[in-house]
């Protein structure tokens, strides 16, 4: 336990692996975090931005074309995709800047992987007028353009990170780099539940929103749990945030990593099945590694994906049996995003398709008085052109 | 006190930084060689990592290209062991804590200290998840450098300089290692604070350079650690110059340093 209250470890994991540089900033953001916790102002002004500019809630909708497909489990999407910005990065980004705002910070920084969690700062800076400077890895300014366009349009500078495999954990490295030389002004806006403490401790409570939904929706309209949740898992906000009603109880929880071209190959961004204990961008976690401690790339179609790490606390809760982690391969994905194309009208992102791909699992098993929610956390216009790519198609 | 603090009585210290198995493993023992020769006898050794995070582009570079050949932490405390056999010097290890970690703490330090390095600069290791490492480094003798930064608070500074050992290892700037054109302006006043917070002689590293830069923080501070400037000295001379290079730069800096 560190001194501000809010647990720094989760098992053995989490902590604040960093440069002493950022101790002091870290501290210092623990404290203003606690405060604006326990202020019903700052509550206040996030849910206004939530409620007018967010657009939540979102909705969570009874699949019934997907569910009779399967010819099992009810199936209830929870709408993250209808978030303004087009994901449910927005709900931590909109926190996290109200934040720096309190804390008198001018300057945001952020990494990004799929361009989501960019767009989604460079949105909330441009609405409370701060100055947003975002790392991308270049390979994946390569494959999602469109993101980058919108970043840049919303004034958001694009700094690309050509270091190491190019992709999100190096976009992550050079922010924190950034983070170490200009720690006065700036303000990071970490995208995920990874990082430093407290870190993930904030990022998670700013996607708790979407559990607290999630679960008062389906009371509402079927007065009970849900028998099943399922969410993908990158770094793991999304499914933090709507696994965490149903931690300890008797709903299952399937969190989806990313299988590339499958668990049995090195291209893959399976931390949770096939990683082993390491430190990366400041938290001890499971990370794709080699036996001297080399972080080795990961692999996957969706960019979101495509992290060798995973959140501390996910961690902890394979650790300790609280969530079942499970993956799905690209091509899986792929079948899902068409499958959920064709019979719903959803085009779900890259990311949200794979844990649509557990379904292929869990829905046929369960029967039809059953419930399972998927959180659909993105969705997949930042996608066409990697979609396309792989049907040969061009745009 | 350890081998390393008694380095520091005779005198200001040259502590040289070298990326273990850049640009070649040959390559980087000789320069080990060529330092102490010239009278460093603490040095620095870093073991290539693929995130390293307080790194600027220089070493960055160097370090990806060392992993590109294969370069690992056996092969690097190797080479140390290897120099350190033959003549008398007091390495310090520059490695990222997952290199320890992954590696097992414990088997670490066994591996380290056979080796005969006798210090661990653990660029990412803070005082509050030190606890484990530091058994297992007092186990091994092996003195634990942590670094203290310009933004680190008199209570922070305190438990730094109570902790380490050997000597403490202060970042001159906020920002990454890497050469810059001029010192920042409150480095006196802070390796003032470092120092009335240790016992310990107090060394101060990233952003220096240039010989003037070195002597002007040995006014104050006991010891100056270059790195990137000398990944880019080794970068630009030729292989049959490299020692006699190497032997000009090091009496520059001490000479300058030790000017009275």
């Amino acid at each position: 336990m560190s001194k501000g209250g809010l647990p720094g470890h989760f098992g053995d994991f989490g902590g604040q692996y960093v440069p002493e540089t950022l101790m002091t900033p870290l501290e210092e953001l623990e404290a203003a975090y606690e405060l604006a916790k326990n202020d019903p102002g700052f509550q206040a002004e996030l849910d206004y931005y939530l409620v007018n500019y967010v657009g939540r809630p979102t909705p969570l909708y009874h699949a019934q074309n997907l569910s009779r497909h399967f010819g099992g489990a009810q199936i209830w999407l929870k709408r993250e995709d209808l978030c303004h910005t087009g994901a449910h990065k927005i709900n931590n980004t909109i926190g996290q800047a109200l934040l720096a705002k309190r804390m008198g910070k001018t300057r945001i920084i952020a990494e990004t992987g799929a361009g989501q969690h960019g767009v989604a700062t460079a949105t909330a800076s441009a609405l409370f007028g701060l100055d947003c400077h975002i790392y991308m890895g270049e390979e994946d300014i390569a494959r999602q353009s469109l993101n980058v366009f919108k970043m840049k349009l919303l004034g958001a500078e694009i700094i690309p990170v050509t270091s190491g495999s190019k992709t999100l954990k190096d976009a992550m490295n050079e922010a924190l780099r950034d983070w170490v030389t200009n720690v006065k002004n700036t303000f990071y806006i970490i995208g995920s539940v990874a990082g430093p403490h407290p870190y993930p401790t904030i990022v998670r409570d700013f996607q708790l929103v979407i559990g607290k939904e999630a679960k008062e929706q389906i009371h509402a309209a079927r007065e009970r749990d849900p028998d099943t949740v399922i969410a993908c898992v990158g770094g793991g906000s999304n499914s933090i945030g709507i696994f965490y009603p149903w931690l300890r109880t008797a709903v299952k929880l399937y969190g989806v990593e990313a299988a590339g071209l499958g668990l049995e190959t090195d291209q893959h961004g399976a931390a949770l099945a096939k990683g082993s204990k390491g430190i990366l961008h400041g938290s001890l976690q499971y990370l794709l590694q080699d036996d001297f401690g080399q972080v080795q790339p990961a692999h996957s179609i969706s960019a979101g994906l495509d992290y060798p790490g995973v959140g501390p606390e996910h961690s902890y809760f394979k650790d300790e049996g609280l969530v079942e982690y499970v993956s799905a391969t690209d091509d899986e994905a792929l079948a899902a995003f068409n499958l959920l194309s064709r019979t719903e009208g959803i085009q779900p992102a890259l990311e949200s398709s794979h844990a649509l791909a557990y379904l292929v699992q869990a829905a046929p098993r369960l029967s039809a008085e059953r419930i399972i929610i998927v959180n659909l956390s993105g969705r997949g216009d930042k996608d066409m052109n990697v979609i396309a790519d792989r049907l040969g198609v061009g745009l | 006190m350890s081998r390393i603090s008694e380095r520091f009585a005779s005198g200001k210290l040259l502590i040289p930084y070298i990326m273990g198995g850049w640009p070649d493993m040959a390559t980087s023992a000789a320069v080990f060689r060529a330092f102490i020769k010239v009278g460093c006898p603490v040095i620095e050794i870093g073991i290539p990592y693929s995130d390293p995070v307080a790194d600027g582009p220089t070493i960055q570079r160097a370090s990806e290209r060392a992993l590109d050949k294969g370069v690992n932490t056996d092969q690097v405390l190797n080479m140390i062991a290897g120099v350190a056999a033959e003549t008398d010097v007091s390495p310090v290890l520059m490695v990222y804590y997952n290199l320890i970690y992954r590696y097992g703490i414990k088997r670490f330090a066994q591996a380290a200290r056979r080796a005969g390095v006798e210090g661990l600069i653990v660029p990412d290791l803070t005082v509050e998840e030190s606890h484990d490492w530091r058994s297992a480094a007092e186990d091994y003798d092996i003195d634990t450098i942590f670094l203290a930064s310009p933004t680190s608070s008199e209570e922070r500074l305190a438990k730094i300089g109570g902790l380490a050992k050997g000597f403490v290892y202060a970042v001159s700037l906020t920002g990454v290692t890497g050469a810059r054109a001029a010192l920042p302006e409150y480095l006196k006043e802070f390796i003032a604070r470092v120092k009335s917070n240790t016992e310990l002689p107090v060394a101060v590293g990233f952003g220096i350079s240039q010989p003037e830069q070195a002597a002007e923080v040995a006014r104050s501070a006991d010891g100056v650690i270059i790195g990137s400037a000398i990944i880019d000295l080794i970068e630009r001379t030729p292989t049959e110059r490299l020692t006699r290079t190497i032997n000009e730069f090091g009496a520059g800096f001490l000479s300058a340093m030790r000017q009275p």
